[in-house]
């Protein structure tokens, strides 16, 4: 059997997109295999453990939980988009660096997304606010301590408050 | 990991989303998707077509008025949240969607969505039933509305035709002198609850009037149950009150145990979650009384 194809358009960190994909594509199947961006990881695949996070027009969604054609006609930022438009990391992943806020990276990259759109609808977290920030995404390396610290670290770096280390 | 194939329908009317429903009997609604497709994925459901409501207009209002809170299907959980006005004209809808899930799940799954889905383990069909609510739904026959009371069958059963789509739910308005909790036990804060309560307590005069409490994850349905005989003949809530309120809740309900927590342990949550719930409830309108 040959299944239908949809014809789906995103703009992916502001370059557009039109692929022909199954209807049960998931979003973060036709990031990965068909637009070949593979920052965005796959771990549960159920929607538990948040490393598929993507801003979808703005909005953190699981990409898993999600299928393509459903999206189609939206925006999407990934981790690849995260970074300034010079290459260099943005501010949640150079925290990130400076905090030691990961350690084998996997779910690294729903953590970013997550944070940035975070500190996006609050600027200045408290240190409770900052680990409710994450609660929806599961790390299996860092123990979170510092990854809370990365948030503390990235919304100073966003405010311009940071010292450069 | 992946969904069998499925055929796909992405209607922009009403009508037609039901006729394609209608027109294939293993047909289902895919509205935020955040219950369904990890049933896709684990392949525990494999309809053979899906109608994706997410293009239709009109249905993502949260509307307020004196009597209640009007909740269109497409309105996410976020935006139900984030709505003043809903969580001053019915500040239970806030109090329990708090406890939905995550902020990212909430950002994409619908309010409708988790009513029509009838999980006994989840915050929105308790609280609909504690308030009396109801939902609309349209189908090849029409519209009708649906009470919370009839809308619940069993685990993950409601009441709905196959060919049928709920569009509106209505949560009524906090009445006066009344007030509302919500408290719940969870391993991590936005998982799927242990137990939860919802509760509320009507005053009149300083004596509780009326007092009824709805109990999430220990039952097969949302279950709420009247605690008035409890608490009526005390003017302010002691601990033996509350504690006979426990046990009269907890000889309607069926705690299971199961590998988060043991039938003991579940009976426990019931107990001290109830008197918690309805010592808050009581104080919420307590307070309200105070400053109308
Ligand atoms: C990790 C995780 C944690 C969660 N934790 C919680 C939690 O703690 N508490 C909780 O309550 N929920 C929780 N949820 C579920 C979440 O609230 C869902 O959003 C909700 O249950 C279903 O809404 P939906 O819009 O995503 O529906 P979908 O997944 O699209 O649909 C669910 C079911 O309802 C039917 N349906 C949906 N809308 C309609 C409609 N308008 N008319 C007719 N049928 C319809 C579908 O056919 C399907 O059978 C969690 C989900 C995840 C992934
Ligand atoms: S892969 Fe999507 S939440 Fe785990
Ligand atoms: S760094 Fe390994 S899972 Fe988070």
């Amino acid at each position: 059997m040959t299944e239908e194809l949809h014809e789906v358009h995103l703009v992916v960190n502001g370059v557009p997109h039109d692929v022909a994909v199954p209807a049960r594509r998931l979003l973060s199947d036709a990031l990965r295999h068909d637009l070949g961006l593979t920052g965005t990881h796959v771990g549960c695949e159920h929607g538990v453990c948040g490393s598929c996070t993507v801003l979808l027009d703005g909005a953190p969604v699981r990409s898993c939980l999600l299928f393509a054609v459903t999206a189609s006609g939206s925006a999407v930022t990934t981790v690849e988009g995260l970074t300034d438009a010079d290459g260099s990391l943005g501010p949640v992943q150079q925290a990130f660096k400076d905090c030691h806020g990961l350690q084998c990276g996997f779910c690294t990259p729903g953590f970013l997304t997550t944070i940035t759109a975070g500190l996006r609808d609050n600027p200045c977290p408290t240190h409770d606010e900052a680990r409710e920030m994450i609660a929806g995404n599961l790390c299996r390396c860092t123990g979170y301590q510092n990854i809370v610290s990365a948030v503390e670290r990235a919304a100073e770096l966003i405010a311009g408050t940071g010292e450069s280390v | 990991m992946k969904p069998a194939p499925f055929a796909y329908a992405r209607p922009t009317d009403l009508a037609s989303a039901v006729e394609a429903l209608a027109g294939n009997a293993d047909a289902k609604v895919l509205a935020g998707g955040q219950s369904l497709v990890p049933l896709l994925s684990m392949r525990l459901a494999a309809p053979a077509m899906l109608v994706d409501i997410n293009r239709l207009p009109d249905l993502d209002h949260v509307t307020s008025d004196a009597s209640g809170v009007r909740v269109g299907a497409l309105a996410r959980h976020a935006a139900v949240l984030a709505d003043d006005e809903a969580r001053r004209i019915q500040p239970l809808l806030a109090l329990a969607l708090a406890n939905v899930a995550h902020a990212t799940i909430r950002n994409r799954g619908t309010t409708v969505g988790s009513l029509v889905h009838a999980d006994a383990a989840a915050e929105m069909p308790v609280v609909l039933c504690l308030l009396g609510g109801s939902v609309d739904v349209v189908g090849p026959r029409g519209r009708r509305t649906v009470a919370a009371a009839d809308l619940f069958l069993g685990p993950l059963e409601s009441s709905l035709a196959h060919d049928e789509i709920a569009v509106e739910a209505f949560f009524p308005a906090l009445a006066a002198h009344t007030g509302v909790a919500f408290r719940e036990v969870a391993r991590r804060h936005g998982d799927y609850a242990l137990c939860g309560v919802a509760g509320l307590v009507r005053l009149e005069g300083p004596r509780i009037a009326e007092a009824r409490a709805g109990y999430l994850s220990v039952s097969d349905v949302p279950t709420v149950i009247d605690l008035t005989p409890a608490l009526s003949s005390s003017e302010s809530l002691s601990d033996e009150a509350l504690a006979a309120a426990g046990e009269l809740a907890l000889a309607a309900l069926d705690p299971q145990g199961d590998i988060h927590g043991t039938a003991a342990y579940r009976a426990q949550l019931v107990r001290a979650l109830t008197a918690r719930t309805l010592r808050a409830a009581y104080d919420d309108a307590g307070r309200r009384r105070e400053q109308p």
